[in-house]
């Protein structure tokens, strides 16, 4: 099962890439994610593992993933190396802002499922599609926040620190 | 239906032998059939009666597999893990809180509190949670009554790695590194009725405590409440159960007595029955360390201490979980 959700943020895609690709920061915006933290000594890059779960319906489902491709700051995809089937992928486009009014467009993508379960994989699969399709939204939305918020936060300062220097 | 074992567990099916641990759990659904001695009257139809249940009795024993943890499949569990799932969020809305408190590697002495009669939802609940959680890699034993393994078309418990409740496959199950779940309780607290059902009752079954300390593993509780209202369970049948001599012939000491569905009145519960759609909630408490909390000072550890401290905590827990719920079934 495939599901997608998409945003517009009003930030660079370097400035949106430094939250996606900040492991530590995984749980303050990825809504439904329970884990998402660090296994083994890399902590981003390409291989770098990542053990995550995120609740669905009665269980928090997930496992350790890799990073198989990782093209800064566009994209970066993983697959998972134990628990259950599934591809994900952050896509980062850059959707021609001026300098100073920056957007991207930012995509999440995640394909799940259980190799060999069968028709109950199938159902499964689908009626938990609503609640992780809903997950990913909200997550972009809470990314989104997050990022332009910073990115409000960030430029305050430097308008703060300019008038202190003139 | 996951238990701890009893020592009168061990026979040679499994391969090993009585170790004296005769206060742990649950009991066993099978003997040998030497073990069992006609009464004096066991004459004519009684003796008839007495020798078909010795018949029985052999042939469910021999039915028993021998323990081997290698019948564990993770990749068979990985494909059941749907069926479970819809199962578990679906039909019981189940919830599982604080798996966090596992340790994330190592051998841990799951302990827990069983209902819902034969069928016991609240396992499925958590093995759901457990396997997901920590993956299918991570080796995870439960113990079981012998008449549940013995039972035909169960035998796929096996590759969950249910195992026949004893001490030896315990002992097997901890040293292998596992996280082993029991159910103290076992039968005795499947079984009771539907108005105790927020109560944790072990019936004095300490063994688990003597393991835990042999194998120096924490105890970890793991308290669920919603199984036992899956049906309403009017009598766990002790008298029923001596009365058939059931004790004797299977040391079986309860036949219970419910009303479920389909069947309305439902004694023994044997074919299983299908369950309401009651709302499990699970909870898991921190790790006792048993050495450091009871023993720091090197003095021998009180079982009895440890005991009532494990009830007193699961109990206050399932109390708490109980006020949660506004009704019974719906949670």
């Amino acid at each position: 099962m495939r599901v997608a959700a998409q945003i517009d943020i009003s930030a660079s895609p370097e400035q949106v890439w430094e939250f996606i690709d900040d492991p530590e920061r995984y749980l303050h915006f990825m809504q439904g994610m329970t884990r998402w933290e660090t296994a083994g000594e890399q902590a981003n890059g390409l291989g770098a593992r990542y053990r995550m779960l995120m609740r669905v319906g009665s269980a928090e489902v997930g496992g350790v993933v890799e990073v198989t491709e990782y093209d800064e700051p566009r994209d970066m995809a993983w697959n998972s190396v134990t628990g259950i089937d599934q591809r994900g992928r952050w896509r980062v486009r850059d959707r021609t802002g001026t300098r100073l009014q920056p957007r991207s467009h930012v995509e999440l993508r995640l394909s799940y499922g259980i190799a060999g379960a069968g028709l109950l994989g199938w159902a499964s699969e689908r009626l938990a599609a609503p609640t992780v399709r809903n997950n990913l939204r909200r997550s972009l939305q809470q990314l989104k926040r997050t990022v332009e918020h910073e990115q409000l936060r960030r430029s305050a300062a430097e308008r703060r620190s300019t008038r202190a220097s003139a | 239906m996951p238990e701890a074992p009893t020592a009168s567990h061990d026979h040679a099916r499994n391969g090993h032998r009585s170790d004296g641990v005769n206060t742990m759990g649950g009991l066993n659904g099978t003997a040998p059939p030497a073990d069992v001695q006609p009464g004096p009257d066991a004459s004519g139809l009684t003796g008839l009666a007495a020798g078909a249940l010795r018949a029985l009795a052999g042939a469910v024993a021999r039915r028993i597999p021998v323990a081997d943890l290698d019948e564990r499949d993770p990749d068979y569990i990985r494909e059941r893990l749907p069926g479970l799932w819809l199962l578990s969020s679906l039909y019981f809305r189940g919830e599982v809180r604080g798996l966090g408190n596992i340790p994330e590697e190592g051998p841990v002495l799951l302990v827990g509190n069983h209902s819902g009669g034969n069928l016991t939802p609240d396992s499925h609940v958590f093995t759901l949670a457990f396997c997901a959680y920590f993956g299918v890699e991570r080796r995870f034993h439960q113990l079981a009554h012998n008449l549940v393994l013995s039972m035909p078309g169960l035998g796929t418990l096996r590759k969950f790695g249910t195992v026949a409740a004893s001490p030896a496959n315990m002992r097997k199950a901890l040293d292998s590194g596992a996280v082993l779940l029991v159910y103290p309780g076992g039968d005795y607290e499947v079984h009771r009725p539907s108005w105790e059902r927020n109560r944790v009752d072990f019936n004095g079954r300490k063994g688990f405590i003597r393991q835990a300390l042999e194998h120096d593993v924490p105890i970890i509780p793991v308290v669920s409440i919603g199984g036992q209202e899956t049906a309403l369970f009017l009598s766990r049948g002790e008298r029923l159960a001596r009365l058939l001599a059931l004790d004797r012939i299977f040391r079986l000491k309860v036949l219970p007595i419910s009303i479920a569905l389909p069947w309305g009145l439902n004694v023994g519960d044997m074919l299983g029955h299908i369950p309401l759609p009651a709302k499990i909630t699970i909870e898991v408490l921190p790790p006792i360390h048993l050495r450091e909390e009871f023993g720091a000072d090197g003095s021998e550890i009180d079982i009895d201490e440890v005991y009532d401290h494990v009830i007193r905590l699961m109990q206050e827990t399932l109390d708490a979980l109980a006020a949660e719920r506004r009704f019974p079934v719906l949670g």
